[in-house]
Parts: structure tokens; sequence; C-alpha cells
């Protein structure tokens, strides 16, 4: 892991320890990880390892007790209240299992919401989010409600509030949950397409087909970073391999 | 999978010869089971033996074509009919070699635990690589192939995950013993569970 300057996501050293004395608990210890742009990273790990907590001190949602969080360069720590806020409203992008649509507006005012919550003007707002809705499929539902729509398509437009706009560095924690393996398949499908077009993810996943869309998986346990894949060099490996 | 039913069923798409059915072998596994030649003319020598193929006079290239026979198809009718048996595959070596570890002085079977789940992780970051870039409808058998081969990938890494979980709430008692006591209480009752296993 050689010099981060173009690292999206930077996290040196990190640690994060609940309470004090001897009833602390030390969800992260000491983690470093890199995220570039056109990278996936998936973050594996059992219950309790920490993986939550990694994403939300990447998000800007919580605050480590020792080391740094750095996106696109900027030290979160540095960052008042405010200054996070809007990092978080244009740069990061959110995708959680509890998808948190707001039922009283449509999949499109969805959608616009956190551009027009950062001042963006509404007409511009909608237009950014039909491109949002049109890149994850659902140029035509826009008017629905929530209620109106099936869980795929719910998960879809919670993507497409994650990736509206500038969103340079996307957060997933288990997005696929409820859904059926194909569905949640294309959430996997529009989620690689956007890092592939130049953001920077980061997918939290206990399931491992899941997690074999990023290119690299670093597995957690009790708050160290203990493994480190990237896929195989080639192919012909890999096939030879599976003829055991 | 026999290479044997493999050749009957491309046969029942028309006649073939020896080149041809390879090709068109790794074509449907999508170059997961590479063939060698020798091994195609060996199960057609096989099955022409079995009735189950025929073959017809060589064309002027000198290249001679086989047909697949009613037994053939009755044969192959049967193959897609049985499910396959799971004593029919191999032993999993990963399951004897994870059992020796925990049992064998010096191993850190957490490593080997994640050792092994690494390299299945790869394995899957690939074949979903694959798959990502296999989206014409024309892909699907391959792809069918490759979800196979994921699927047991995600298997095998659950089960590791699980093998974990049960090594941390694994209290070791000292080195096991060289060979079972039949009077142990635990060889007892393995023993028992296994009568009524067998009973079921």
């Amino acid at each position: 892991m050689s010099g981060s300057d173009d690292a999206v996501l930077e996290l040196r050293a990190v640690h994060r320890t609940h309470g004090a004395g001897p009833a602390a608990v030390h969800a992260l210890r000491g983690v470093s990880l890199v995220v570039r742009p056109g990278e996936l990273v998936a973050v594996m790990g059992p219950s309790g390892s920490g993986k939550s907590t990694l994403l939300a001190l990447a998000g800007g949602l919580d605050r480590p007790t020792g080391g740094e969080v750095r996106v696109e360069g900027q030290p979160l720590g540095a960052l008042d209240r405010r200054g996070l806020a809007q990092l978080r409203r244009r740069r990061i992008g959110y995708i959680f299992q509890q998808l948190n649509l707001l039922g009283s507006l449509s999949a499109l005012e969805n959608v616009a919401l956190p551009l027009e919550l950062d001042g963006t003007s509404g007409r511009r707002a909608r237009a950014l989010a039909m491109a949002a809705l049109t890149e994850v499929g659902l140029p035509a539902l826009g008017d629905r409600f929530p209620d109106q729509l099936s869980g795929g398509q719910q998960q879809r437009v919670a993507i497409a509030r994650a990736l509206v706009g500038e969103r340079r560095l996307v957060l997933a924690d288990e997005p696929t949950g409820a859904l059926d393996s194909q569905t949640g398949e294309a959430v996997l499908h529009l989620l690689r397409r956007r890092i592939d077009a130049g953001a920077a993810g980061v997918l939290v996943t206990h399931e491992a087909r899941h997690a074999g869309w990023a290119d690299r998986v670093v597995f957690l346990r009790d708050g160290v970073l203990v493994d480190t894949t990237a896929p195989l060099g080639s192919v012909e490996q890999l096939l030879s391999g599976s003829d055991r | 999978m026999s290479i044997r039913h493999g050749l009957l069923a491309l046969l029942e798409r028309g006649q073939m010869y020896g080149y041809q059915l390879r090709a068109a072998f790794e074509e449907s596994t999508g170059s997961t089971w590479p063939l060698n030649i020798g091994q195609v003319y060996t199960t057609l020598s096989r099955l022409e033996r079995d009735g189950l193929v025929r073959p017809l006079p060589e064309s002027e290239a000198g290249q001679r074509p086989y047909e697949i026979t009613d037994a053939g198809r009755a044969d192959l009718a049967l193959w897609f009919a049985t499910p396959i048996s799971r004593t029919d595959r191999p032993r999993d070596e990963l399951a004897i070699k994870l059992a020796l570890a925990l049992t064998t002085p010096g191993v850190d079977v957490r490593s080997v635990v994640q050792a092994q789940r690494s390299a299945t992780m790869r394995a899957l970051q690939e074949l979903t690589r694959l798959k990502y870039g296999s989206n014409r409808p024309e892909d699907l058998p391959w792809r069918l192939v490759l979800d196979s081969m994921v699927f047991q990938a995600e298997a095998e890494v659950r089960w590791l995950d699980h093998c974990e979980t049960s090594l941390v709430r694994h209290q070791p008692s000292g080195p096991a013993p060289p060979v079972p006591r039949p009077d142990d209480a635990d060889a007892r009752d393995a023993a028992r569970w296994a009568g009524e296993e067998a009973r079921r």
C-alpha cells in the first residue's frame, strides 16, 4: 500500500473504544485501510468484529477515539458538525438494510431530497434525481410512493438516493438484506457499475457471495484486520483449481 | 458426472466427430472442465462398445462422426432423471484436513481456517468477475455453471465461518488421545448416535 494521494477513503490506525476502564469495549483496534477510485472493498467478519463501526467511522457518522479518518484527503476530525454534515450530503452515499425512505415523498422526491437539503435548486435536484433513477432502471416510477413499490424497487430507490449527484464514496451495510438472490444480485450489479465509473465503495456483508463482487475483501476479527484478499491473477488457475 | 453422459448429451443434438465434441463440451461447460482429445476418443470407444453410440463412415477429410443410438438415448434420459448422489462425490479433503488440524499438536487451526477462507474468497471474487462479464443471453449455460461454483464456494466460506465460531467456543482439553477409548462417555454417545442414525 504505497502513497495514498488518490485515496477516496483512508483510515489510519483507527481505534474506537466505547466506555472506559475495565468495562471498555474496543470495537476497533488500530485499523488502517485505503480505498481508491474504482475500488470496492468488502468487509467481512463475525458479529461484533467491528464491521459496522468501521462503516460508521468511514462515513463520519461516528468519531474515532484514536487515529484518523480521511475522505478525499480531508481529515474528518478537522471538520465541525456543519462541515461534516455537508461532506456527508455531497460526497458520501449510504445504503443500509433499513431503507429509510420517506413515505410521504415520491421516489423522485426521496432521491432529490439530499440535494435540496444541500441547497441545490429544485429543478436541478429533480433532473439529477431522474438521472439516478434511470441509472438504477426505474425511470418510469419516479411518481410512485414507497408503498406502491416492491421491496426490490424500494431498494433501488434507496440506491439512487445514495448515488445521486457527485458522490465519490458509497458505503453499504448489508444492502441486499431481505431481497431474494436475483434482486440482491441486481443491487450489487448497480453498485459495481458505479464503482467502475470511478467511485470508491465499502461493502459490509456477512455473505461471501456478495463479497465476491469486491476487488478486495478484508476480514475483521475482534476489531483487528486479520487478512486481505484480492482475486487470483488468472482465470486458468481458477478453473484448473475447480477440477479437483 | 461422467464425460460419457456429457458426450451423449451433445450427440443428442446431432452427429459429431471427436474434435467437434471436444469443442462443444468445453463451450457448454465454459471451459471449466477442459478435455483432451484422447479422453474424447477413449470415451467414444467405450460408448461404442456398450452400444450407446455408433460410428458413421469417414468423411473425405478423414473425420469419423458418431451418432447416438436408441440405447444411448435411454441411458441419457435415465441420467437426466436421476439425481446425483452425494456418496458418488469424492470425500471432502478440506473437512478431513480441519478435523486432523484440530487433533494434531502444534497446528494453529484458526490460521488453517483463515488461509482456506482467503483462498476460497479469492476464487469467489474471480468467479463473480467472470459472471459480471458474461451477460449475453447466449451466456446463460455458462453463467449457470459459474453460479454453481459460486454457491459451492459460498457454502464453503459459511462452513469455515461456522468452524471458526465453534473453535472460539471450544475449550481445548489437552492433546487428543492417540486412539479412541471405548469406555469414554463421549465415544459411547457417539456410538449410540451412529446407531440411531443408521436405524433412521
